[in-house]
């Protein structure tokens, strides 16, 4: 048999339906093991720490990473007093903020040259870990000004944009540097949405975490409690009945669609085309409206319980989707061509914002605007879990990296999505809705969902002596602001709104 | 071109498929008729002060050509200087407890704030914590609020109403 890259850790299966193991390695096994990864093309997919004194294990650095056709929860031992791991962000870069954000909420230290605090503003002071186990409350911190690189030189400017944008947006703050309209570097200052939600799942019971999960980001609800319930499954061996792993598919894909309508209505907006700000907008209504009616939300939150579905679709509701679906069909190739016919619109999207595959290789992006620079990042291509990997997913994949490829790229991912969808529809499994019977009590599960932004990951620990447990949610934001600020630079100004809602990033899932 | 003016005939007039409730007809009239009589828009400015970004899509769902609250006289301003109501979204996470106020502040009196949603409220799954204020009334003065999760736009049309009514008073 080959020698795997990874035989010389001792890895352990994790039960679920993601092909994950986990292993415990040393300070020096931490490092080897991620330069191995990244020199194996794979990728650092979420960064985390845990407490875990009360096992007498001081505290724990966790990371996930995407290894070949594997996905290796690695944990390290961080101490107990002045805890400290070593820092990984010279070989995955995007994972510095991530270490800033550990820093911030547990104590733990890597030593990296960048140790300013990134969740932390002003709600708890430096001395404060709210993610420790002994927390109880937080002192407020004088508000200081974070301090932003500086960019020197003759007829250098700065525009600092937000936390509060123009529109009827997330909040976030973008700090540009600039001489006259061309963009010399950005740099985002998030963490204003941080409400505590990872330390809120303490406090609920792993069935109840679904209705918090859900509102983590609110356009991704369904990926995010997908994520969320797969972790729970696993860990307390659930078996899902196949109509409810068919239903949940369904709704995942039915969210892509209704959140790429809405952001290519929104480009046209902002292109100055508001006949399809319109067009768009009328089609997303029309989709939410279907939604409330046949699953009784608009935006589909408490559709998935932990054990299967909170809803069913009756064989009359099923054929009128397979129809709505064609009609929306129809509509989209009717729309993409005045899209593409439009000479002031195509203005505006060609060559602007471009990602080079070097670019999002480097910082790990993940999901479409990795697609659409020509990177295959797709959970359901990669790992995929039931019912993925009897459905026919579609590599979207186009190389451009522009403004341009993301429109094209959300186009051809709406006919894929409707396709599953009717794929789905066809062959809808009978049976349950649900399975109440949990079998095992395993202290770790992984979960995780291809979102219409990128791949959603939910890492849960169970502490064996009380029953209580840590959940760490990830969104692929992490890894995709820092290639939105690659985006901007070089660019113009009054481009940056068409490349943010190319993008649209997470402010509310990356700041939890 | 033609495609395109294709289209927008093909396409009809979306809002009267609104369900023409006597209620719905009856708020709705209201508001452009407060609109007309002062002679100009009503002025919203929206601050999420650390919602889910759910209630965001209602508000923009609520700007579309479906319930097209600009056909009535609503206006989504860019500056809370120009703007008459606070729509605010969220439970108020600290961090953004300072911009908030200052949202506030920098309105024209008299103003009013619609505390939009479940967390905004008080009453939904982000609650007080040592990141998260959880309301908006502890932040700000507040007119109304408004549960939901999120409130559909029918619900926020209603509040407005409610709101224009409070302002000719």
């Amino acid at each position: 048999m080959p020698k795997t890259p990874w035989s010389h850790m001792r890895l352990t299966r994790l039960a679920g339906p993601l092909p994950a193991w986990q292993g415990l390695v040393d300070h020096a096994g931490w490092r080897a093991a991620c330069a191995r990864c990244q020199a194996d093309g794979g990728r650092l997919v979420s960064l985390w720490g845990t407490d875990a004194r009360h096992a007498a294990q001081g505290f724990l650095i966790h990371a996930l990473l995407a290894w070949t056709d594997r996905l290796i929860w690695l944990t390290t031992r961080a101490g107990d007093a002045s805890p400290h791991y070593p820092d990984v962000s010279d070989i995955f870069p995007a994972t510095a903020r991530e270490q800033r954000a550990t820093a911030d909420l547990l104590g733990l230290t890597c030593g990296s040259a960048d140790a300013r605090p990134w969740l932390r503003h002003d709600a708890w002071s430096a001395a404060d870990f709210p993610l420790r186990e002994d927390f109880t409350t937080a002192t407020a911190a004088d508000a200081k000004p974070y301090p932003f690189l500086r960019v020197a030189g003759d007829g250098v400017h700065e525009i600092p944009v937000g936390p509060i944008h123009a529109g009827i947006i997330e909040p976030g703050h973008f700090h540009f540097s600039v001489v006259g309209d061309d963009v010399l570097r950005l740099e985002a200052h998030l963490g204003y949405a941080h409400k505590g939600v990872e330390k809120a799942f303490g406090s609920l019971s792993l069935a109840d975490g679904s209705r918090l999960a859900g509102r983590i980001c609110g356009d991704s609800t369904v990926a995010y409690t997908l994520a969320y319930v797969m972790a729970v499954e696993a860990l307390d061996g659930y078996t899902v009945p196949p109509r409810a792993q068919a239903l949940r598919a369904l709704l995942l894909e039915r969210e892509r669609i209704a959140n790429h309508l809405g952001d290519i209505g929104a480009l046209c907006g902002d292109g100055g085309l508001a006949f399809g700000q319109a067009q768009f907008g009328l089609l997303k209504e029309h989709w939410l409206q279907t939604h409330q009616k046949l699953f009784g939300h608009r935006y589909l939150m408490d559709t998935i319980t932990v054990g299967g579905m909170a809803c069913d679709l009756s064989e009359a509701d099923g054929v009128a989707m397979t129809a709505q679906c064609r009609e929306l069909a129809g509509a989209l190739r009717a729309l993409e061509e005045i899209v593409n016919d439009h000479a002031g619109l195509q203005e505006r999207f060609l060559g602007t914002g471009t990602l080079t595959a070097e670019q999002v290789e480097r910082y790990n992006g993940v999901g479409l605007i990795a697609r659409a620079a020509g990177v295959g990042r797709d959970m359901r291509l990669e790992f995929p879990h039931a019912p993925y990997a009897d459905l026919p997913v579609q590599d979207t994949r186009r190389p451009e990296g522009d403004v341009a490829a993301r429109v094209a790229l959300r186009f051809a991912e709406m006919h894929a999505s409707l396709e599953l969808v009717r794929h789905l529809l066809a062959a809808l499994p009978d049976g349950p809705l649900a399975s109440h019977c949990a079998t095992t009590r395993h202290t770790r599960a992984l979960g995780g969902a291809e979102g219409w932004r990128g791949e959603i990951f939910v890492a849960i620990e169970r502490h064996a002596a009380d029953g209580s447990h840590r959940v760490h949610v990830h969104d692929p934001s992490w890894q995709n602001w820092p290639l939105l600020e690659l985006a901007a630079t070089d660019g113009l100004i009054p481009d940056f709104p068409l490349i943010n809602k190319s993008f649209n990033l997470a402010y509310s899932g990356h700041d939890l | 071109m033609e495609k395109l003016i294709k289209r927008i005939f093909a396409t009809g007039l979306p809002e009267v498929r609104l369900p023409a409730t006597p209620a719905h007809r009856e708020e709705t009239d209201a508001i452009a008729a407060f609109c007309a009589q002062a002679g100009r828009a009503i002025a919203v400015r929206h601050v999420d002060a650390g919602s889910c970004n759910a209630c965001e899509l209602e508000i923009l769902a609520a700007n579309n050509i479906y319930y097209n609250l600009a056909r009535l006289g609503v206006h989504f301003v860019a500056s809370p200087r120009h703007a008459d109501i606070l729509l605010v979204t969220g439970p108020v996470s600290r961090h953004m407890a300072d911009p908030l106020r200052a949202a506030y502040a920098a309105m024209p009196a008299p103003k009013l704030v619609l505390a939009f949603g479940d967390c905004a409220a008080g009453c939904g799954v982000h609650t007080a914590n040592y990141a998260t204020i959880g309301r908006v009334t502890d932040v700000i003065p507040v007119d109304i609020t408004l549960p939901g999760c999120p409130p559909p736009p029918l619900v926020l049309i209603s509040a407005l109403h409610r709101l224009a009514s409070m302002k000719t008073a």
